[in-house]
């Protein structure tokens, strides 16, 4: 759930340029900055590094890459990593088509909304996902509680804050009107509108919204355990007794996963950003 | 029902931009007319498919929990299952809940305001944007793989528990599915989550503001105090009643951390559901559940009230 708020801010503090800032630092400062940056280094990183030399051990404590390469083998492994794939398309494209058209409107026509959708948007944010999907279970039909894909609906959900603040930061950064006017102005009808002007704009915070949703489903545990379907992460825990550092790796695997898409969505971001002020310079 | 709202937002973009006034507005609409609401009850059909899947997936559950937390196995209306839910072993996994929530909300508040802080001084924008991304790839690392990175760090065969053996200094058994243990844990998306909502914030604080207080004779301690204080103040208040709330509804990772040997409320909800105590007792996990939403919505309200109230000051 952290992921929702995290989204917006990545996403402002992706679309939009580093502020200025203050100029000079003494070095007292500077020493006292060293400190706090070492500490939080070792913290966030010597994890890391513990897991990735737990996954690259065998159980003698030598060297190997046994627990890489039964990852693929592992019973269970496949299908449970094909399930949160399957999921996790579906809700990206529930939430595209949802919630991306919705935005756009909102920010369009009913500007005096977005205060109201700021707060429904945070709304999944207050409600625990455990509640939630006891709630759920106990009223959806049986239709729909037989098929995994129950899942990517409440995905939608929980991915919903962030996937609204992302565009939302994203629609803030543009002249939208200005965009859609002159579109017009120029004979493009809303198709035209939509597909070569807004969406264009909307590129970084699209795809933000994207991988967000993605490593949000990627890792949902609470749900998906207690709707009895074996993700991803719910085969990772069940397996644990058997194997520990296939768990582990699979854990790591998946940090540098996320770490990598986010980081793609960076450097895309900044060369966007880049075009944009040479574009700009050139005018 | 996709759709339909598609179709609408075509409708409505598709209709003529009214002339434009030499002020560059609209003209005020003209008097009215049989048609009048019509653009209105349209413009309101283009949010019917989000408000109708927010309604049935988020609303309509929520609604079943708290009917059924008043309600006895049978379907009577009662408030036993409150009463049951205020009595141990309940009572405890909340309080130790809202003990967990408030320590792993409040220390990395701080601690993420200070190293917020320490990235927004520093001048490389390397570095800067590196820890922008790091904070975004580490407030999403809940859950299951964070415990299991934190197993193999602290757990009992952990490297760091081997190295402090070897320096003398010996972790309990468990340390790491104790209390301490989780809050430990829990920073580790906490600590980022707080740098990513604060740094818009610090990045707002205008260096005029600094250079004015400088120029009027102001100490640095004074500056803080009487402006970059004040007005960073909602944001970091805010920012930690959110920490709060996603510290009270955590549940990946106690879970695959301590297997739900620790009473937390999320835990204990997830047990009754899963008819691991007592059969007849899904009402009171119903309960606990409803416990916790108000608490949370609480803080989530508070958290709103002080965004807007801060982004009086840091509008960009």
């Amino acid at each position: 759930m952290a992921v929702a708020v995290a989204a917006g801010a990545l996403a402002e503090e992706l679309v939009t340029p580093p502020g200025r800032r203050r100029a000079g630092g003494r070095r007292r400062l500077r020493l006292w900055r060293g400190v706090v940056l070492v500490l939080a280094a070792i913290y966030f990183f010597v994890p890391i590094y513990a897991a990735l030399r737990f996954a690259l051990e065998d159980n003698l404590g030598h060297f190997s890459l046994a627990a890489l390469s039964a990852i693929p083998h592992a019973t269970g492994f496949m299908s449970a990593f094909l399930l949160s794939l399957r999921l996790a398309a579906v809700t990206m494209a529930i939430t595209l088509v949802l919630v991306v058209p919705t935005t756009i409107f909102v920010h369009l026509r009913h500007p005096r909304l977005l205060v109201a959708f700021d707060g429904i948007s945070l709304l999944p944010i207050g409600i625990p996902p455990i509640v939630l999907i006891v709630g759920v279970l106990q009223v959806a039909p049986s239709i729909l509680k037989g098929t995994p894909y129950l899942l990517s609906l409440e995905y939608v959900v929980l991915a919903m804050p962030f996937a609204y603040r992302s565009l939302d930061a994203g629609l803030r950064a543009i002249d939208l009107k200005t965009l859609v006017e002159a579109s017009r102005s120029l004979g493009g009808n809303l198709r035209s509108t939509l597909w070569r002007v807004i969406l264009p704009n909307l590129r970084s915070a699209l795809l933000s919204a994207v991988i967000l949703t993605a490593a949000l489903v990627l890792g949902e545990f609470t749900m998906a355990s207690l709707d009895l379907y074996s993700t991803l992460p719910v085969w990772v825990v069940n397996t644990e007794l058997l194997t520990a550092h296939i768990s582990v790796a699979v854990s790591i695997l998946s940090l540098l996963l996320t770490w990598v898409l986010l980081l793609g969505l960076s450097a895309f971001d900044r060369r966007q950003y880049k075009r944009f002020v040479a574009v700009a310079e050139e005018t | 029902m996709v759709h339909e709202g598609h179709e609408r937002l075509t409708s409505t973009l598709d209709r003529p931009f009214p002339p434009r006034g030499t002020d560059g507005r609209a003209p005020a609409r003209g008097s009215p007319r049989p048609g009048r609401f019509r653009p209105r009850l349209r413009g309101a059909l283009g949010l019917l498919p989000f408000t109708a899947y927010i309604a049935a997936f988020l609303g309509v559950p929520m609604v079943a929990v708290i009917v059924g937390a008043f309600q006895s196995p049978q379907g009577a209306w009662t408030l036993k299952n409150f009463t049951v839910a205020v009595h141990a072993p309940y009572s405890n996994g909340f309080v130790q809940s809202l003990e967990l929530a408030l320590v792993t909300s409040v220390v990395p508040g701080i601690l993420g305001v200070v190293l917020a802080y320490a990235v927004h001084t520093s001048r490389g924008s390397f570095l800067r944007r590196a820890v922008a991304t790091a904070s975004g790839v580490f407030a999403n690392f809940g859950g299951v793989p964070l415990a299991f990175l934190f197993i193999s760090t602290l757990g009992s065969t952990g490297a760091v528990t081997v190295w402090l053996r070897q320096l003398g200094i010996a972790l309990t058994a468990n340390w790491l599915y104790s209390f301490t243990g989780v809050a430990v844990v829990y920073m580790y998306f906490q600590i980022p989550l707080m740098v990513l909502i604060v740094t818009p914030a610090l990045n707002g604080l205008r260096p005029a503001w600094r250079e004015a207080s400088a120029n009027l004779g102001a100490k640095d301690w004074q500056f803080w105090r009487y402006v970059g204080g004040p007005v960073l103040a909602p944001t970091v208040l805010g920012s930690t009643l959110l920490l709060f709330g996603f510290g009270l509804s955590a549940y990946a990772t106690a879970r695959a951390l301590t297997n739900g040997t620790i009473p937390l409320t999320p835990i204990q909800i997830g047990a009754v559901m899963n008819g691991n105590v007592i059969a007849g007792q899904q009402n009171v996990g119903r309960a606990l559940g409803v416990g916790l939403m108000v608490v949370i919505l609480l803080a989530l309200a508070v958290y709103a009230v002080l965004q807007r109230r801060a982004s009086r000051w840091l509008s960009r």
